[in-house]
């Protein structure tokens, strides 16, 4: 007899801390791991051993301030050559918040990384130099966050010191990235003027820049609200395992497990098993160990039908009001991963939540650039750090929902069926959201592009 | 301040989940992908506190079933005798299998030998990888996690293993999204980490809401040790203390359990749940730094142990 408002409850000072995943875009230059290390060392996340160990290194390397990238360039090969090669991921907590920082390094080959790290994120901080405004890496990084609808973005322009914390450089910069994320469809951005090195508006206000009323980086990180509204949301729920003890407790038991993809489950609901048809209501739903009647993404459950219905691994179970219906044919934005290139006729594995199918690639119709947006028709392949549409068919038909209404049902990967090497992410449906605000003004940005042909 | 009210719009909407119901949403959805999708899986289990948690895990994600996992305890032979017993009580608690691999046996065969500093943390290697070999596992828990040390903050949450064990960070697969890619070649095997992302206080925190039982060597307690590279070492069979190391009644709390040989015990109050994460909240160490003589060796050493096939 659980509601909504009591689950969850039973230890309120607990339940008072949220997770906010988030990543971070930008290069050295820009000052990114200055102000991952100032959130880290600010938030007392950073402990003595580990700044003893950064400034043992980096005085062996002959620097004579402490190399705070060093905290998060953990491989041998990364502290040797000096560069970020893979995603790190950064642990901090607040008393508000906890948080899992996806830290990418920015430069173009290392778009798959960004994309990697946005996947999942919540929130993504965007750096700009304020000496040098919105450049092309911007446009790419305000491209990936929009790609891969990141719910919330943050610019943060960074150095305001050294343009003596001049309101109209600031104001200007926000203006042009704020009008180039809604010409992608970005929903929200919120613009934040910085010195990461001095610490202005980091983790405490500034007191240089009177003009600005907002919040600091971290206020607004451990403030934003994040849970959207599940009830508004498509329900899926793809079947991970059928739980069945048969034992002499529970001999006719049959669960079935998996963690809600998207939206809400009601006890009593009529629901549809994809892509047989089936349909069935829900009789029970179990919270690992505790009965309710509503559950909602991203719980893990075990959900208990009425009928006894022949349901495995791979199958999804949506509401039986749901549009989503399953298909062979699929077309995506995907970025490819791989060294090896994608071509045309290849024949791969595709991997939708719960399910693993055969598929072939029949078309690549097009390359994106997204430095400006601009298309490259009949490619020939993907090469790794690629953003390009795709056309696939599939061997069984799945239930895939466009990318911009479920971000956990619509995405997919392709593996290599001879090594089962990660080939390529996949996003079903458009690049990107239609433009916020005035179509005029975003046609205008898009400028580079060949025609209106992006948004299929 | 006008925070406090986005803050507090969140706190009251029903269906804000807390950071360790997050947590937990996804560890299970870890274990249950592995069940779908390998033949034999395994969790390591030493008695320590993550993989006491990652058997936690484990038996929610498929009650009323039980877990259709075996335990694997790689076992040193210089053990803390509380964490044995804590061991046998579980596994005939959940009626679980549990596989013993014995550095003392790979020693006394003449397999592996006792290295000068008479520490055995690295020699667990060869008896793991010989365990998962003759047994044919092809996905083995770890409770490895990526706030621990750096090398593993870049781990993947499935890791391949080649058939040598090996770990090859450069050519790991990308992970996106919630879709872990587990295919690997017969002979290969997935190390999986389910505790990917928590930190050390989440894991005391979960067990305090719940109520999960430890080894009572985690809290504060009288112990005699001896103090050996600026650890608390506690006397045993492994060889310590050596002869100008003089012993000492302190009380103590262990914040990792290992190796007894090389892993240290530090100064506590702590003897109840609600002191430790006081004292873990409160900590300027990590756990490692406090507690790991192995990991002092070098900036590498726990990237080179990895590679080898180390946990």
């Amino acid at each position: 007899m659980n509601t909504p408002a009591t689950f969850g409850a039973h230890d309120e000072a607990l339940a008072a801390t949220s997770l906010l995943r988030f990543a971070t875009a930008g290069s050295v230059d820009d000052g990114k791991s200055t102000l991952v290390g100032r959130l880290l060392h600010d938030s007392k996340s950073v402990l003595t051993d580990q700044l003893e160990a950064v400034e043992h290194a980096s005085r062996s390397r002959g620097q004579e301030a402490p190399d705070l990238a060093l905290l998060t360039d953990g491989l041998r090969a990364e502290r040797e050559q000096g560069i970020t090669i893979d995603v790190a991921y950064r642990y901090f907590a607040t008393p508000r918040r906890r948080f899992i920082l996806a830290d990418t390094p920015g430069h173009v080959q290392y778009t798959r990384n960004m994309v990697t790290g946005a996947s999942n994120a919540e929130l993504a901080v965007v750096l700009v130099d304020a000496r040098n405004g919105v450049v092309e890496q911007t446009r790419r990084h305000a491209a990936v966050a929009a790609l891969l609808r990141v719910p919330h973005v943050v610019l943060a322009v960074n150095k305001m010191d050294l343009v003596d914390y001049d309101e109209t450089v600031f104001a200007a910069i926000a203006e042009e990235f704020t009008r180039y994320a809604a010409s992608l469809g970005v929903p929200e951005v919120t613009t934040i003027p910085i010195s990461a090195l001095v610490g202005d508006n980091v983790v405490t206000p500034s007191a240089h820049m009177d003009w600005y009323g907002g919040p600091t980086v971290l206020e607004h990180l451990e403030t934003l609200a994040v849970t959207d509204d599940p009830s508004e949301d498509p329900a899926r729920f793809p079947v991970q395992y059928v739980i069945r003890p048969q034992t002499p407790e529970h001999p006719d038991y049959r669960g079935y497990a998996g963690q809600i993809a998207s939206g809400l489950l009601r006890v009593g609901q009529n629901v549809t098993v994809l892509p047989s048809g089936r349909t069935s209501a829900i009789e029970a739903l179990d919270v690992l160990g505790q009965s309710v009647d509503v559950a909602w993404a991203p719980q893990s459950v075990t959900v208990l039908l009425t009928d006894d219905l022949d349901i495995s691994r791979g199958d999804m179970i949506v509401p039986s009001d749901a549009t989503v219906t399953a298909s062979q044919d699929l077309t995506a934005t995907v970025c490819h991963l791989h060294d090896t290139p994608l071509t045309p006729g290849a024949r791969v594995l595709l991997k939708h939540t719960t399910r693993t199918v055969k598929a072939i690639v029949k078309e690549i119709p097009s390359r994106l650039t997204l430095d400006d947006l601009s298309q490259h028709p009949e490619p020939g392949s993907l090469v790794a750090n690629d953003i390009g549409r795709v056309v696939l068919r599939t061997s069984e038909p799945l239930p895939v929902d466009a990318y911009a209404d479920s971000r956990r049902t619509g995405s997919f990967l392709l593996i290599d069926p001879a090594d089962g090497s990660t080939l390529t992410a996949g996003m079903a449906g458009d690049a990107f959201a239609d433009a916020v605000g005035d179509a005029g003004g975003a046609e205008a940005e898009r400028a580079g592009a060949d025609d209106d042909g992006w948004d299929f | 301040m006008t925070t406090a009210i986005t803050a507090l719009e969140e706190k009251d909407n029903p269906y804000a989940l807390s950071h360790l119901d997050a947590l937990e949403s996804e560890g299970v959805h870890i274990f249950r992908e592995v069940a779908g999708e390998f033949e034999r899986p395994v969790i390591l289990f030493s008695g320590g506190k993550d993989s006491i948690v990652m058997l936690h895990l484990a038996l929610k994600a498929f009650a009323p079933a039980p877990a259709p996992f075996a335990l694997l305890h790689v076992d040193t032979g210089h053990n803390f005798p509380e964490v044995l017993d804590y061991r046998d009580r579980v596994v005939e608690q959940h009626g679980l299998r549990l596989h013993v691999a014995s550095v003392q046996e790979f020693i006394d065969s003449g397999r592996l030998r006792e290295r000068p500093d008479g520490t055995r943390n690295p020699l667990q290697t060869l008896p793991l990888l010989n365990a998962i070999d003759s047994n044919r596992f092809d996905a083995v828990f770890g409770g490895g996690r990526r706030d621990e040390e750096k090398a593993r903050a870049k781990e993947r949450v499935f890791s391949l293993r080649d058939e040598f064990g090996g770990w090859n960070p450069r050519r790991q697969r990308p992970e996106l999204w919630q879709l872990y890619n587990g295919r690997h070649a017969p002979g290969e095997h997935v190390r999986v980490f389910p505790l990917s992302n928590w930190t050390e206080l989440d894991v005391w925190q979960y067990i305090a809401r719940e109520k999960i039982e430890l080894p009572a060597i985690y809290y504060a307690h009288e112990r005699t040790v001896f103090s050996r590279s600026g650890m608390w070492l506690a006397p045993g069979e492994w060889g310590g203390p050596g002869e100008d190391e003089r012993v000492e009644e302190r009380k103590v709390r262990y914040r990792t359990v290992g190796d007894m040989s090389c892993t240290g015990a530090v100064d506590s109050d702590a003897d109840t749940i609600e002191k430790v994460i006081a004292e873990i909240a409160a900590s300027r160490l990590t756990e490692r730094g406090a507690t790991r003589a192995d990991d002092k060796i070098s900036e590498a050493a726990m990237e080179d142990r990895k590679r080898e096939g180390y946990f």
